[in-house]
């Protein structure tokens, strides 16, 4: 489903090399982790792979399903299937959380060519996704993510994913800021969107997520490359020895 | 809400250049000739049937205006304005009113689909049919917002109004809606009494010309303890070249009277400059209230800000009476430049002014926009809700000032702007002047000035939102305080509005 060839990228504004010959093969159905020390280049990638603009790749090739998404842009990479559940969800002030989740799903759709949903079949969705998640539909008419607790922020991304229904899931540090509940609550809502179907790529610096989400690979990366790759045996080993081992093996 | 989808999808078919409501109706005018002098005047006076006094109080206007000079304190800038090379007089032909829509000018029509306005209210705006009357259309799916509504309008087309509309209804509740040229006639000693109470005939250079030169708008009277049964529009647009349009409107809300006044407009595109300086007049006496709204549409010039409307505008209330209330709404997208400070006079006690703004300035346009709230009575107070947008090349200045008169004991004023900022080319300013001479009172002030930045964008877009409409997304979060303010229909509108003015500000 994703495939990441030789990829260089840097930094647009100050050219500072940051992806440095990345490969890495992710198939449909798989989930994917990829763990690695701070400034190694994890949230990097997903931007990357989300179509942020302040990052210029140099160099390589990232294709999904086959074909090339650098020419595009993150709003037709999303509608094609491509969801990054972020690490700091942005604050919009005055829209309401209900109105967002409106407008996304019938952007999706309308690129798609699909008819806008009707306003009862869109209610009954978004509440079905929302008990699920254990959310209160009260909190849908806030704007979004403003006020949110950490928790409530991840949440509100899983809501979104789940809505969506991406064929490539991207979580960056989505375990960052939980308590032990919410993870498992936030664990059970990518879990249930496990399928043959779809991939996940899950970018975390620690084991505790991978321990709920378990993954089929596990990537380690470095200085924007991949050193190893494995199953999820070398997560614990991560886990249990550090970075400075893989790394040191890989100089 | 199909209804706003529906608009929508009207507003996008319409694709004339950037400006989609750019276009100019065929119409045959009468036309006065080029200038302004005292036979002019006449010349207006003359036409509009009006009595001696009248004509006499134009006159004055202009003999002050003569020695005056054009202001140029505001933050905008543009060529001298010639004002001898300009008609001072433009009406439509054809003037009896219509029965039904086949002996509405097809012109006209033309005019409203344009506009994308639902065929039931151009019925309505024609003064064909009614509101609540059943329409030779009912029974389409989607398209009950309008019907449902309660708006009056009196439609003014260029300068004299065209129709005007439920006057039966409104007349059984006491009210005068009409056109001020009728209310001269018919209502002399109202007018008399209050004509330039609000905004003196010396008060400024564009309030004095137009004092002495305005050829219509409109008259509201709403009697003692009558609450207006519905919410009186009036749609208008510029449409004849070169002609300076000098609206004039007067609301009174006598003792215990409430009105809602609605106030939109949209204009052909044009090359030359188009000025426009209407005045404004509102009074409210003992526990009156009076909400007005605005949505301003007019041609903002082209991508290099060329041509586009001139608006210099005088709005003005006076809360007279005790426990008395103002508030002004507007949402301002067009015009090349704006020059416009709706305001309240708080002189009765316990009164209250609001006023709740949006300016959205993109490409080359200029506005230099705000409130007076002067507080003269006792425990008056106020409420300034600003929200600035800047994109494009454009410059957007509040101006604002707030001042307590030594006997405004405990007046109380809350002050709040905000600026949002599109690209790196544009700018905004806030410019307060706040004056308290009585110890009692207090003012607050809180202003902002915030960027749409890359990261909110980035995420928006993520979620599958094209970039155009996350910006519009965003924008009408900003301004999600004022748009609650207005009446529903109107609110449809100005998000319609803020969307499409702000296409091309980024990429």
């Amino acid at each position: 489903m994703l495939e990441i060839k030789n990829l260089h990228a840097r930094i647009a504004e100050d050219g500072t090399e940051i992806i440095r010959g990345l490969n890495l093969t992710v198939k449909a159905g798989e989930v994917a982790a990829i763990m690695g020390p701070n400034g190694s280049g994890k949230s990097t990638l997903s931007y990357i792979l989300a179509g942020r603009e302040d990052y210029e790749v140099t160099e390589g090739e990232i294709l999904y399903n086959g074909e090339s998404i650098l020419e595009m842009d993150p709003a037709e990479r999303s509608s094609a299937g491509i969801f990054l559940a972020f690490q700091y969800p942005m604050e919009i002030p005055g829209v309401a959380t209900m109105e967002f989740l409106k407008t996304a799903m019938n952007a999706q759709r309308r690129a798609r060519g699909e008819e806008e949903l009707k306003i009862p079949d869109l209610l009954k969705r978004v509440r079905a996704s929302a008990d699920e998640l254990n959310m209160d539909m009260a909190m849908l008419k806030r704007p979004l993510n403003v006020g949110f607790s950490g928790g409530e922020k991840k949440r509100a991304e899983i809501l979104q994913m789940k809505l969506l229904e991406p064929k490539l899931c991207i979580l960056d540090e989505t375990d960052s800021g939980l308590d032990i509940d919410a993870l498992k609550i936030v664990a059970d809502g990518v879990n249930a969107l496990r399928s043959p179907e779809r991939a996940v790529v899950v970018i975390t610096h620690y084991q505790r997520l991978l321990e709920y989400i378990v993954p089929d690979t596990v990537h380690v990366l470095y200085r924007g490359q991949v050193i190893k790759s494995g199953e999820k045996d070398l997560a614990l080993e991560l886990e249990k020895n550090g970075y400075a081992g893989i790394i040191g093996e890989a100089a | 809400m199909p209804a706003v989808q529906e608009t929508i999808d009207q507003v996008r078919m319409i694709d004339v250049d950037q400006y989609k409501y750019g276009f100019e109706t065929h119409i045959e005018s009468e036309l006065a000739p080029k200038g302004l002098n005292e036979d002019i005047i006449r010349f207006i006076s003359a036409k509009k049937d009006e009595p001696e006094w009248m004509t006499e109080w134009r006159l004055q206007a202009f003999k002050r205006w003569q020695t005056m000079e054009e202001p140029s304190w505001a933050r905008v800038s543009y060529p001298k304005i010639d004002f001898q090379d300009l008609h001072y007089y433009a009406a439509p032909k054809n003037q009896s009113g219509p029965k039904s829509l086949d002996e509405v000018d097809p012109e006209l029509l033309r005019t409203y689909e344009k506009l994308g306005i639902p065929l039931r209210e151009q019925e309505i705006l024609a003064g064909v049919r009614k509101q609540g009357e059943p329409s030779t259309l009912d029974g389409e799916p989607g398209d009950n917002v309008y019907s449902s509504g309660r708006v009056a309008v009196d439609a003014v087309f260029d300068s004299v109004s065209v129709v005007t509309t439920f006057k039966k209804e409104l007349a059984q509740a006491g009210v005068i809606f009409c056109s001020i040229s009728e209310a001269i006639r018919e209502h002399p000693e109202l007018v008399k009494k209050y004509l330039g109470s609000v905004v003196p005939v010396s008060d400024n250079f564009y309030a004095t010309l137009n004092s002495a030169v305005f050829t219509d708008g409109s008259f509201v009277y709403v009697p003692k303890g009558v609450r207006c049964p519905m919410e009186l529009s009036t749609y208008f647009r510029i449409n004849e070249k070169n002609t300076g349009q000098f609206e004039r409107t007067l609301i009174i809300a006598d003792e215990g009277a409430y009105v809602s006044y609605l106030e939109g407009c949209t204009a052909p595109q044009r090359d030359e400059n188009q000025l426009h300086a209407a005045v404004v007049e509102l009074i409210a006496l003992d526990d009156a209230e009076i909400k007005y709204s605005t949505v301003q549409n007019w041609y903002p010039g082209d991508s290099e800000g060329k041509g586009g409307i001139y608006n210099f505008v005088t709005k003005r209330g006076d809360c007279r009476g005790k426990n008395s209330k103002i508030s002004w709404t507007q949402v301002e997208t067009g015009s090349a430049i704006t020059w416009k400070y709706p305001s309240c006079i708080l002189r009765g006690d316990n009164s209250r002014g609001e006023f709740y703004s949006i300016a959205v300035s993109n490409g080359h346009q200029q506005i230099d926009s705000g409130t007076k709230m002067l507080h003269l009575g006792k425990n008056t107070t106020s409420r300034i809700i600003s929200k600035g947008i800047s994109a494009g090349n454009s410059q957007n200045t509040y101006r604002g000032q707030v001042s307590a008169h030594r006997k405004a004991a405990n007046a109380r004023n809350f002050t709040q702007c905000d600026s949002l900022l599109i690209g790196n080319d544009c700018g905004a300013h806030t410019v307060p002047y706040i004056e308290a001479k009585n110890a009692t009172a207090q003012f607050e002030h809180e202003a902002t000035t915030s960027k749409i930045s890359e990261d909110q964008l980035f995420y928006v877009m993520q979620r599958g939102i094209p970039e155009e409409e996350a910006i519009a997304l965003i924008v009408n979060g900003f301004v999600k305080d004022v748009i609650q303010q207005l009446p529903m229909e109107f609110a449809v509108e100005a998000q319609k509005l803020i969307g499409i003015s702000l296409e091309g500000s980024v990429g």
